[in-house]
């Protein structure tokens, strides 16, 4: 059986979580292998998830992990106070 | 032999027995995603930083109900989702559920756009600074919905029953929401990939 286009476009997400069952997946694999179309856009929305993992696409704030260690140290000496006078 | 998971039940154990100071250790690998996931949110840099401080404070003081059966990290997650959705309540009288209802039932157009021109390996592209700048651009304006389904799976990397359990939402509808902000996010991102490939081979072997 020949998949379209727009059926392997419906299962482009569960595909690269590898979630599709057996089946589905050789007949799509088998529609990549000849649909340039499909299998950039499988690369390119793969790739994107790659940058969208990447640690330098999302940075944190400069400071935020003293800041918040520094907040948490202060929490933790507070609580110790609390238990303390018990 | 040490997993992650009984390295940290131990030291949990150890924190809750008064080992205090053992808490910083515990949070410091989570610390990006509990950032994450609030800025995710909140949509704002500095309430992000500041709400994450409250959910790791939050987490520190409720340690003690903190039951095995989750792992740690989606349990954590759970306590940033709660504190971000506190602020939004705060910040906006307009019922979150409603907008729920009224995004989730959309028939959008989730169709991925084509292309054949984009061969770049991800390391290369990750060199270009407004190829990044452009994904964050493009993750920051997804709907709310689907936006935080994508931080937790995609950027966070929780597993598809953790970002369900997390979100308090089903595995089927995080997969439909993951699906649609994907796309989205390819859709998006094309025509801007396709302006900044390498030319490729044209007529006459010159370049396009």
């Amino acid at each position: 059986m020949k998949l379209e286009c727009k059926h392997v476009w419906g299962h482009i997400s569960e595909y690269i979580d590898g979630t599709v069952d057996a089946k589905l997946r050789e007949e799509i694999e088998r529609h990549l292998e000849h649909c340039e179309i499909c299998s950039a856009i499988l690369d390119s929305t793969r790739n994107i998830l790659v940058l969208t993992a990447d640690d330098r696409t999302f940075e944190l704030p400069v400071g935020y992990s003293e800041r918040l260690h520094a907040r948490l140290a202060k929490e933790l000496e507070s609580s110790e106070k609390d238990t303390g006078t018990k | 032999m040490e997993t992650k998971a009984t390295t940290e039940a131990g030291l949990i154990a150890r924190i809750l027995a008064g080992e205090k100071e053992l808490f910083h250790e515990l949070i410091r690998p989570y610390e990006r995603m509990v950032y994450l996931t609030l800025l995710a949110i909140v949509k704002n840099e500095a309430e992000a930083e500041d709400a994450a401080q409250e959910a790791v404070i939050s987490s520190y003081r409720h340690l003690g109900s903190f039951r095995g059966d989750a792992k740690f990290s989606t349990w954590l997650t759970t306590i940033a989702i709660n504190e971000g959705r506190k602020r939004l309540r705060k910040a906006k009288a307009s019922a979150e559920d409603s907008i729920e209802e009224e995004v989730e039932g959309q028939e959008g157009d989730y169709t991925p756009a084509p292309l054949t021109d984009w061969r770049e390996v991800p390391l290369e592209a990750l060199e270009r600074k407004e190829l990044r700048e452009a994904l964050r651009t493009a993750v920051a304006e997804l709907p709310d919905l689907y936006r935080h389904v994508f931080i937790l799976r995609d950027l966070e990397e929780l597993n598809i029953e953790e970002t369900a359990q997390a979100m308090g939402i089903s595995v089927s509808v995080v997969k439909v929401r993951l699906h649609r902000a994907r796309i989205m996010l390819q859709k998006r991102l094309v025509p801007y990939l396709k302006t900044t490939a390498p030319a490729r081979r044209g007529f006459f072997g010159r370049a396009l």
